[in-house]
């Protein structure tokens, strides 16, 4: 029974990871960046639920709501601000690295400027019932996550393969000068990447804040890591994979805890982890693309 | 084209002269010559992710020094005070203390975190620089030599004292200690609770370390849960302090909960959490000082500290005061500047501050009684004094 609730606190924890990770891929799929700011997107949407709800007071569907418009819009102002100028005129991979490290930083310290650097707490969202089934105690927290999370990622690959906007997306990420020969505005559909992505981030800081009302300025360092590694455990670009590699980071994190040791957790974690990739080197469900020429 | 790159330049300049700002302001705002005032260091995480520990300290500081220089400074003189930013990392610690010496400071309070403490302190004692940590409690820091001094409890002290607590008065018979074991305050604290409560007949049923900055306790508390102790003691700081609490409360776990000195500034981290009596029933913790005590110098601080920067001054403020003042103290008695004539004075300290009297013992460490805190009615209240 215990087996079965660390498998799933860690897919409660991996769901958030999941989301995260999914703003990772999608960004890299279609420009092949390494968003370093993303796991910073998170953060944000945390202080945007801290203003809403306990420093305006407002009710709690404008707090769940305020997130995901105001990461929406930050993802947007960050590709028109600092990535798009790179981007058009292709500017070298390092280039847009390093303005990717130097966003998340400015953002960090952005935030400690406007909120200062000590740690908010706040109530949980939906209430912090634990449940028992039948010698097994889950937390609310844990099964939103898990449904929220499977939810997105259903509207995300519908988006994706079912409408003309996602159709754009995968051409793009395709060949982007193709795309444009093919009259896809090719800027506006990067943009929009953007949001999206930041958009599930904003979905997955909503979840973050339920599970440990907790925020501070660099709360994106260690859980961006995280996810950018499910990303790339999952295979890169691609959507399933980066929800997988944020399921089983979160379980084998939990479950190393919980039955191998608690104390060098990670150490263990990430030893996996180069061993799968030794194995795959694309990632679980990556492909092996030919480079293009 | 020519409109962008002038934005751009300008906001350059913005970004450059913010952080500049910054320094002037917090900087002490007494200038004059060198021979007019006594320069005092100060090494503090002003930025970055222990930021929160160096402000509380640094603006606490501040206090001291325009508390002592409206009384007339020290030995006649005012003391300028120069604060330098080591962002919470070991080597710009070393470089801001290299530039504090080079601008002839006659000694230095910090740093505020132990790793960079103990780095700064092995310089110090090598150069022969005074100098007094308000909040590193890392044993070791003032084993480096007899320069370094600290303003605050050692790690195992607290670990014995409230494996001590935990026997002889609270009648625990079992216990877990859930830790951060990528912390040196953490471990120091674990593993002397774990000793001491073996010593006094304890068994304790899970010793369970995390990785530093985890949010995430569930395996960890699922496996405590499962051997049901009396007590489980959380050595770590008060932010990680309340993430563990509303994970246990949300998976039924049901013991008294121990602290040490970290859990200071739980109660305004659940400022206006409604479960804040749900969560911290049955809690206690042993600190330097209790914020609720009616001695009117520490209220006073209280007070001035909430308006002067709107959030409570923590421990940490009240630390980096009282070492502050030792310091003051210490070259007001000395009758010069001179490194050895302080440290004669600093060994011979009985001042009486914030944190109640404090005397030094041959390691350089503070004696003095710690308070028992528990809670009720989401805010502290204090239980005893107590020495074990």
């Amino acid at each position: 029974m215990d087996f079965i609730t660390q498998l799933l606190n860690g897919l409660g924890l991996g769901s958030i990871y999941a989301l995260i990770a999914l703003g990772y891929s999608m960004v890299y799929g279609i420009v092949q960046l390494i968003n370093f700011a993303h796991g910073d997107i998170i953060m944000v949407g945390g202080y945007a639920i801290y203003v809403v709800l306990v420093m305006a007071g407002m009710p709690l569907w404008l707090a769940v709501l305020a997130p995901l418009v105001v990461c929406g819009l930050a993802g947007m102002l960050i590709e028109r601000l600092a990535y798009q100028r790179l981007l058009t005129h292709n500017a070298e991979r390092i280039s847009l690295l390093i303005t990717a490290l130097g966003v998340s930083i400015f953002l960090q310290n952005l935030f400690m400027i406007l909120f200062g650097s000590e740690t908010k707490t706040m109530s949980p969202l939906f209430g912090s019932d634990s449940f028992a089934l039948g010698g097994l105690s889950v937390t609310s927290a844990t099964l939103i996550n898990i449904v929220v999370s499977v939810v997105m990622m259903v509207m995300l690959q519908l988006l994706v393969n079912k409408t003309k906007i996602g159709k754009a997306m995968q051409a793009t990420s395709e060949d982007a000068g193709a795309a444009k020969l093919m009259g896809i505005n090719t800027k506006r559909i990067i943009l929009l990447t953007f949001a999206v992505g930041s958009i599930l981030a904003g979905v997955g800081a909503v979840l973050y804040i339920n599970t440990y009302q907790q925020i501070r300025p660099t709360m994106g360092n260690l859980l961006g890591l995280k996810a950018f590694v499910a990303a790339v455990l999952g295979g890169i670009g691609s959507i399933p994979g980066a929800m997988l590699g944020g399921y089983l980071l979160g379980v084998l994190e939990q479950l190393t805890k919980a039955y191998i040791t608690s104390e060098v957790t990670d150490a263990v974690v990430f030893a996996i982890l180069i061993v799968v990739l030794l194995v795959r080197p694309a990632g679980l469900m990556g492909k092996n693309r030919k480079e293009k020429v | 084209m020519k409109k962008r790159s002038i934005l751009s330049l300008a906001l350059a300049a913005a970004l450059l002269v913010l952080p500049l700002a910054g320094c002037t302001e917090s900087g002490s705002e007494s200038g004059g010559s060198d021979g007019d005032t006594i320069k005092i260091g100060g090494l503090a995480p002003l930025t970055g992710d222990l930021s929160q520990y160096g402000v509380a300290v640094n603006n606490a500081v501040l206090m001291a020094v325009d508390d002592i220089n409206k009384n007339g400074g020290v030995l006649g003189k005012q003391i300028e005070y120069l604060p330098e930013d080591e962002k919470g990392d070991v080597t710009e610690a070393i470089n801001a203390y290299n530039k504090l010496v080079s601008e002839g400071v006659v000694a230095i309070v910090g740093d505020v975190t132990s790793a960079p403490s103990k780095a700064v302190a092995q310089k110090a004692n090598d150069d022969g620089m005074p100098i007094i940590t308000a909040s590193g409690t890392d044993a070791e820091i003032t084993l480096t030599g007899e320069y370094a001094y600290r303003a605050c409890f050692i790690d195992p002290y607290q670990g014995m004292l409230m494996a001590t607590y935990a026997s002889k008065e609270l009648g625990a018979k079992t216990a877990a200690i859930l830790y951060d074991s990528g912390d040196s305050y953490s471990t120091g604290i674990a593993d002397a609770f774990e000793e001491t409560a073996k010593e006094l007949g304890m068994t304790v049923t899970n010793k369970e370390g995390y990785a530093h900055s985890s949010t995430d306790f569930n395996a960890q508390l699922t496996k405590i849960k499962a051997s049901n102790p009396d007590v489980l003691m959380l050595p770590v700081y008060y932010s990680d302090v309340v993430l563990i609490l509303k994970q246990a409360k949300q998976q039924g776990l049901d013991c008294q909960f121990l602290g040490a000195d970290g859990w200071d500034g739980v109660v305004p981290q659940l400022n206006g959490d409604d479960s804040i009596n749900d969560l911290l029933a049955k809690s206690y913790f042993c600190s330097q000082y209790s914020a609720s005590s009616d001695d009117p110098d520490l209220q006073a601080f209280l007070t001035t500290y909430k308006e002067k920067y709107g959030i409570d001054a923590n421990m940490f403020a009240v630390l980096g005061y009282d070492a502050m003042h030792i310091l003051a103290d210490a070259i007001e008695r000395a009758g010069s500047t001179d490194a050895e004539a302080i440290i004669q004075a600093m060994s011979e300290t009985n001042y009486s501050g914030l944190t109640g009297t404090t005397t030094f013992d041959e390691n350089r460490n503070p004696v003095r009684e710690a308070v028992i805190t528990t809670f009720e009615d989401g805010a502290y209240k204090v239980l005893e004094t107590y020495q074990a």
